[in-house]
This record gives structure tokens, C-alpha cells and sequence, in this order.
């Protein structure tokens, strides 16, 4: 499982990732000491957030009362009825079966099999080398798209040392375009941007041209946010899609899903409906710094084989980092 | 998923009518039945406890000889108590005694505050006659402020800004006192949006507050949320005190569990439902409604509410006649068609109707540009063909294909549906009911 920006994409042949990759943060106005600082308060976030420690008091005893203990924490965390039920027979099978004795060892296996439907069988890692490789995000409204990309954005131009070029296709919501165009200037990337209520679809086919055109390395397309049950929505995104396989073959090649971690049980049917009008390669679970668990996103990865790349734990860029399916498994069952 | 609910309570008790009451067996098959609809729709875990708990004191013992269905009798007492969970009648927003009423948005991240915002704006506007401005707080999020000026000119609103430099409690207070310069009747403040465990920012919010004395305070919950709804909605409510939730993105598929959860935590009314991308689609929130919702029982006032809405009583009186004299034509259906669309897309007025849930939809999918090609083809006959399409034949046909855009065979279809149609409104005169799905597929 990554856990480094480097672990996540798979670079071109040959290509190493620049040597201050991971490094100092390029913004203008920030000392090195403050650096660091924000690097410890941002790991230190990502912890609460992931790593936190199995709640201690699950497995106390084990008795009638624990198997209802550990469904609640899963129901509490999202992951929805039936995979917990799934989970919780499994486990408390193989208890009575006397493989597993005592708390440790019962929290240890809990996570693994957490950890284990985390994993899916479709690839983890994005392939960057077709050039330019293109991102295309789409998700619900208010999911945390816009600032997802503009992070990605930024870690690749500033980690990974890629040329991106960013398509600002949500020519729907008021401010959207600006707000992508915020980032692209932090990021240090270009934009190409339509009108507001232009056709989204010339607005990605003119970015990946412009990718080809000059060589670059990632061309990243942001989609207006839309609920799944507009079909005519959800049309226009398999028309974006076409139109950028127009432009370039086999594009584009890495579709991701925002889902905010505060999301219940719609997240399944959100999941299900965007991969039916566009093939979904992975998750982006958003908002991940507040009390939310996001185990919805357990249950997608179940349900539908959809691996989570990404997570967003707070607000800084530094917030956006490779998914670890071991941390996320143990911090599904923290107090 | 769980439009199933009804279903599977009476194939849990389908052997009780036999025995006449409900057994404790019974009610412990059907709660957890119940239980696990419940939690499907979002609705809080220890919520769901308490609740199936009442519903189970309820339901024990309740004589069931003479009904016809158990199931339906439990499910009846869930949809009550479901209703009285989430607060019964629906309430009312207040208003200040003196202008300005000043109302103050709060929320998560991508609740969905900034539209919510503007969208109270249009419905204060419609409803009271309100004069109504808006103080731009969010001086967070990468253009916000844009956003809320460009959706605050689109509902008439004026937006009061001071760019995103500025402290948003001291742009909170400047609004305050230019709304009450202009005269305003409403003031509402949006603010950015900020996590329940983020202490700085919720202690600005509370600046805000102080600073603009609220008559209301809304906090904004996606309709989507899941079990940490209630988390959200009780740091708010220690923080700020809110009066009413208002939900966002109804117009999904969402149960809406964390209404009913943040009402039951709380005990904060539900005030306002946001139903859709355009600005319009804003509407009281009715309680007794959201628990069929939960249920998947259909929402049958709404439809009715929005149908008086849009259908004008003279207008429906001459269409009844007509149908009496069974003079309905081409031209009348064209005007139904175009006051059915003015209600809101076709999927979502059938989602409202009874029995009327997910699977059908699923198998009927409306698709609206096939209504545009209708009216397309309609449009292309002349007045004495819409009174008499029977005069549809060879070359009227081909004109009307080629006028309209479409082929011969969609125009044969259209006339074909059509006298079926006109047959099934003679039934309907006679006093049948039509089989609407039928009528539905045919006209696939």
C-alpha cells in the first residue's frame, strides 16, 4: 500500500522523481523552521485521522455483548449493515473456531480483514506514463473535487517534478472556474478554462490538446459536481469521456471519485451510478479531519471492487496523501 | 434496498393474521427488519435503538384480527412514530419583531451553504414579499464570495462584500449595519464552512454570531450524511445554539436518515428541504413526508402540492370537460405534457407516487428528449390534424416526420398511443382507473 506520493504513481521508464521530491514547500514567504512545523502538525493530523490506536475497550471481554460492540463501532464508522455483518460473522467465527485468543490477537485479525476488503483487486497505483496521462475527477457537489485537483496538481508539480496542465470543465457552478484558477497559480500549472455554461466537453478536449501540444506530463480535467440520479448529468460525463478519447486515445486513463467521508449509505449508490457512466478507476475519500470515518468507502471497495487512492485530511496541501489500507482499517474501529 | 421494507414486514408476519396478535417473536423478527431498513437510510445507530425500542412497546400485543395485514399495521406504527420523531407538524422560520431579521447559515464543508443561502433569499422573497440581502463571510474558500454575488444577482438579492481580506465577524457587522441603512428585511449572513472539531473556526463562528445577533440560526446538513450527522449537529448546537436544520441535495436518492437523526439528537426542526441544482427548488420541509421518504412509501403531498402549483383550477375544469365529451385532443395533450414538465422532471413526480418506487423506475426510464421529440411532432401538424389525427396518413406523415425532425414511424406511434389513449380515458370517464404503468411502457 503507498504511503509517499513516489509509492502511488507509477513514473515513465527511467524517470526518477526529483531529489527535493517530498521536500520544502516552494510558497513564497515561509521559513524553513515553520516548514517543519506544519509538516509535524500535518503528520500528527494525518495520524488522529488514520493511525489512530483499536479502541481499547472492544475486546475487553468477548462475550454476546462484544460482537454488538464491534457492529456498532462499524455501523457508527459508515461501512453500512451488510458489510458488517460480513465482518462481524467472519471474525466471530473464527473466534469460536479457537484460532484467535485474546484481545490482540482479535484486533489484529479485525484489522487485517478490514484491511483486506480495503484491497481490491484493481490497481492501487496510477500510471503515469502514457503522455500526457489524464486525470479526470468527478464526483458529487460539494465532495471536494475542485480543491482535490488543485492539490494533486500541486503535489505532482512540486513532488514528482511533472508538467500538468489542468481543464476547469465545471462550467456550471458559479466561481468555479476561479477557484481552479487559485490553484493552478499555486501549483504553478496552466489552465484552460470555457465560459461559464460553455459545453465542459470542448473545455476537456481543449486541455488534453494543449497537453499534447506542449509535451505535458498530466492533463487533469475538473467536472461539474452532480448527483447521481441526474441521468441527463450523467450522460454528459460519458460524453466528456468520449470527447477526450477523441483527442487521445485510451483517455482518459485514470478516472477518479470524490467521496466526503461524512457520506452514509448513498455513497454505495453514488459509487455504483458514476461507474456506470464512467468507468471509475479509484476513490478520493475527502474530509477525512473530522469526526467522520468514511467507511463507506470500505464498503464500495467490497461491493464493487473500487480501491481508494486518495485521502484528504484536512485543509493544507500537504493534507492530500496516498491511501494506506492498514491505517484506515485500524482507524475505522478508533474510539 | 428499502422500498422493500413493507414488503418484507409482511412476509416476516404473513403467519400472524392466522393467531391474531403479534408475538414477541414477531416483533423481534420484524425489528430487525426494521432495524436494518432504518440503518440503510443513514438514520443514527443508538437513534435506531431508541426507536425500534417505542415501536416495539407499540406494536406488542397490538390487536391485529380484522386487519388485513400485520405488516402494513407495523408498518403503520413506524411511519407514526417515525413522523413524531421528526417533529410532527412542520414549522415555521421566525421573523424579528424589527427589521432586519438576520439569519445566520452555518455547515460542514460542501453542505452546500452558499446555495442554500441564495436560495432562502428567492424563497423569502416569493413568500413574504421580503426585501433581502446577503453578507459574504466565507473569505476562505477560493471564490466564494464570487460565487455567492453571482447566485445572490440571480435571485435579486444584494449581496453586501467586502472581499475575502477582511475578518468575516467584521464583515458580519458592517452587513448588519448597511442592511439596516438600506432598510432591509432580511440579512443573511453566509459563512464558510467549517469543521465541527475545528475550535478556531467554530469559535469565529460564534464571533459571528455575537457580533450579528441572529433572530435564526440555520445549520445546513447534507441530506446524504451518514451516522456522523449527529456528531456535526451537536458540536454546532453546543456552539451555536441553531434553531432548524436546513437539508441540502434531496433530490437524490438519499434517505435522508440524518434529518431524522439530527431531530432526534437535538431536537431541532427540519425547516427547509433543498430539492434541486436550480434556484427555485426550495420548499418548507413537510416531517410526516420524509418518514414515507425514509420508508420509501412515496410522497403523495408533494405531488399534489406541486401539481396545484402549476395546473390553473379554470383550465383543469375545461380539460374534464372535454375528457366527459371525449373531445380531448392533440393540442390538450400538448398543454398537459408541457404543465407535467413544468413540475420538475418526470422520474422524480413518479418517485412521489406509491408504489410507484426504485424498481419500476429502474425498468422505466423517462427519458425527457423523448417528450421533446413528441412535442416536436405535434408541432408539426396543422390544427385540424392535433383535432383529428385519424387524417394522418402517406403524405401528412411524411410532412410532419420531416417538419419535425423525426422518422414516419415516430409519428405512426405518436397517433397509435394516442387512440389508445383517448380509449383509455373513455374507461377512465366510465369511472376505471387505467393501468398507468401500461400506459407508461407504451409509450416506450
Amino acid at each position: 500500500m503507498p504511503r509517499e506520493w513516489t509509492d502511488l504513481f507509477v513514473l515513465p521508464d527511467g524517470e526518477a522523481p526529483p531529489a527535493n521530491a517530498g521536500g520544502e514547500e516552494q510558497e513564497g514567504g515561509r521559513g524553513r523552521g515553520r516548514f517543519f512545523r506544519r509538516l509535524r502538525e500535518n503528520l500528527s493530523k494525518t495520524r488522529q485521522a488514520l493511525g489512530a490506536e483499536i479502541q481499547a475497550t472492544l475486546f475487553e471481554t468477548v462475550d454476546e455483548a462484544t460482537w454488538e460492540r464491534l457492529e456498532e463501532a462499524l455501523i457508527m464508522a459508515d461501512v453500512g449493515a451488510s458489510t458488517t455483518a460480513k465482518v462481524v460473522a467472519q471474525l466471530e467465527q473464527e473466534a469460536r473456531d479457537g484460532g484467535l485468543e485474546g484481545g490482540e490477537a482479535l484486533s489484529a485479525r479485525l484489522t487485517e480483514l478490514l484491511a483486506g476488503i480495503a484491497r481490491t483487486e484493481s490497481p492501487v497505483r496510477i500510471d503515469l506514463s502514457p503522455k500526457p496521462t489524464v486525470i479526470m475527477a468527478v464526483g458529487v457537489n460539494g465532495t471536494g473535487k475542485t480543491t482535490t485537483i488543485g492539490k494533486l496538481a500541486w503535489h505532482l508539480r512540486r513532488e514528482l517534478g511533472r508538467t500538468v496542465i489542468l481543464g476547469a470543465a465545471d462550467t456550471f457552478r458559479a466561481a468555479a472556474v476561479e477557484q481552479l484558477q487559485g490553484w493552478a497559480q499555486r501549483a504553478g500549472c496552466e489552465i484552460v478554462t470555457g465560459r461559464e455554461g460553455a459545453d465542459p466537453g470542448s473545455v476537456a478536449f481543449e486541455a488534453v490538446r494543449r497537453g499534447r501540444e506542449q509535451g505535458a506530463d498530466v492533463v487533469i480535467i475538473d467536472t461539474a459536481g452532480r448527483l447521481h440520479t441526474q441521468d441527463h448529468l450523467m450522460d454528459e460525463l460519458t460524453k466528456i469521456r468520449r470527447v477526450i478519447g477523441k483527442q487521445l486515445d485510451a483517455a482518459p486513463h485514470e478516472t477518479l471519485l470524490t467521496v466526503d467521508a461524512t457520506t452514509g449509505q448513498n455513497g454505495l449508490r453514488q459509487a455504483k451510478l458514476f461507474s456506470r457512466a464512467v468507468p471509475v478507476d479509484g476513490v478520493v475519500l475527502t474530509k477525512l479531519d473530522g469526526t467522520a470515518k468514511g467507511g463507506i468507502a470500505l464498503a464500495i471497495a467490497g461491493e464493487l471492487g473500487i480501491p481508494v487512492k486518495l485521502i484528504g485530511v484536512g485543509e493544507a496541501l500537504e493534507d492530500l496523501r496516498p491511501f494506506d489500507a492498514d491505517d484506515f482499517a485500524r482507524a475505522l474501529i478508533a474510539p | 434496498m428499502f422500498d422493500a421494507l413493507s414488503e418484507k414486514l409482511q412476509a416476516t408476519l404473513s403467519d400472524v393474521r392466522a393467531r391474531g396478535t403479534l408475538t414477541e417473536a414477531d416483533i423481534n423478527a420484524a425489528m430487525r427488519e426494521i432495524r436494518l431498513a432504518l440503518l440503510e437510510a443513514d438514520v443514527n445507530f443508538r437513534v435506531v435503538k431508541r426507536f425500534t425500542s417505542t415501536v416495539k412497546e407499540r406494536a406488542l400485543g397490538e390487536e391485529v384480527i380484522g386487519q388485513l395485514n400485520p405488516g402494513q399495521q407495523v408498518v403503520k406504527i413506524v411511519a407514526e412514530e417515525l413522523t413524531t420523531l421528526m417533529g410532527g407538524e412542520s414549522e415555521r422560520a421566525e421573523f424579528a419583531s424589527r427589521p432586519p431579521t438576520v439569519i445566520l447559515m452555518a455547515g460542514l464543508q460542501g453542505s452546500g451553504k452558499t446555495t442554500a443561502t441564495a436560495k432562502l433569499a428567492r424563497f423569502l422573497k416569493a413568500e413574504h414579499g421580503s426585501s433581502v440581502a446577503l453578507a459574504a463571510c466565507d473569505v476562505y474558500r477560493p471564490a466564494a464570495v464570487d460565487q455567492l454575488v453571482k447566485v445572490g444577482g440571480q435571485v435579486g438579492a444584494e449581496v453586501y462584500e467586502q472581499g475575502t481580506d477582511r475578518d468575516p465577524v467584521d464583515i458580519a457587522r458592517w452587513a448588519l449595519d448597511r442592511a439596516k441603512m438600506d432598510g432591509k428585511d432580511v440579512l443573511i449572513v453566509d459563512t464558510s464552512g467549517r469543521l465541527h472539531v475545528d475550535e478556531a473556526l467554530m469559535a469565529e463562528l460564534v464571533k459571528i454570531r455575537d457580533a450579528t445577533k441572529p433572530t435564526t440560526t440555520l445549520l445546513v446538513v447534507d441530506a446524504m450524511t451518514g451516522q456522523d450527522a449527529v456528531n456535526v449537529a451537536e458540536q454546532f448546537a453546543q456552539a451555536v445554539a441553531f434553531d432548524g436544520v436546513v437539508m441540502s441535495k434531496l433530490d437524490g436518492d438519499a434517505r435522508g436518515g440524518a434529518a431524522l437523526s439530527v431531530k432526534a439528537v437535538t431536537g431541532k426542526p427540519i425547516l427547509f428541504a433543498s430539492t434541486g441544482e436550480k434556484l427555485d427548488q426550495f420548499e418548507r420541509f413537510h416531517p410526516d413526508r420524509m418518514s414515507q421518504r425514509i420508508l420509501g412509501m412515496g410522497d403523495v403531498m408533494s405531488f399534489i402540492e406541486r401539481a396545484e402549483s402549476q395546473i390553473d383550477a379554470d383550465e383543469a375544469q375545461a380539460l374534464e370537460r372535454k375528457l366527459r365529451r371525449n373531445e380531448f385532443t392533440l393540442d390538450d395533450f400538448l398543454g398537459q405534457m408541457k404543465t407535467m414538465r413544468r413540475m420538475g422532471p418526470l422520474t422524480s413526480l413518479l418517485g412521489m407516487i406509491p408504489g410507484f418506487q426504485d424498481q419500476q423506475l429502474k425498468n422505466l426510464k423517462v427519458d425527457e428528449s423523448d417528450l421533446d421529440r413528441l412535442e416536436a411532432i405535434i408541432l408539426s401538424m396543422t390544427p385540424e390534424e392535433r383535432r383529428r389525427p385519424e387524417l394522418i396518413k402517406g403524405s401528412r406523415r411524411l410532412r410532419i416526420a420531416r417538419g419535425s425532425g423525426t422518422t414516419v414511424q415516430a409519428v405512426n406511434q405518436l397517433v397509435k398511443q394516442f387512440s389508445q389513449m383517448q380509449k383509455m380515458m373513455k374507461q377512465m370517464t366510465k369511472g376505471k382507473m387505467p393501468d398507468m404503468a401500461a400506459l407508461m411502457r407504451g409509450g416506450r
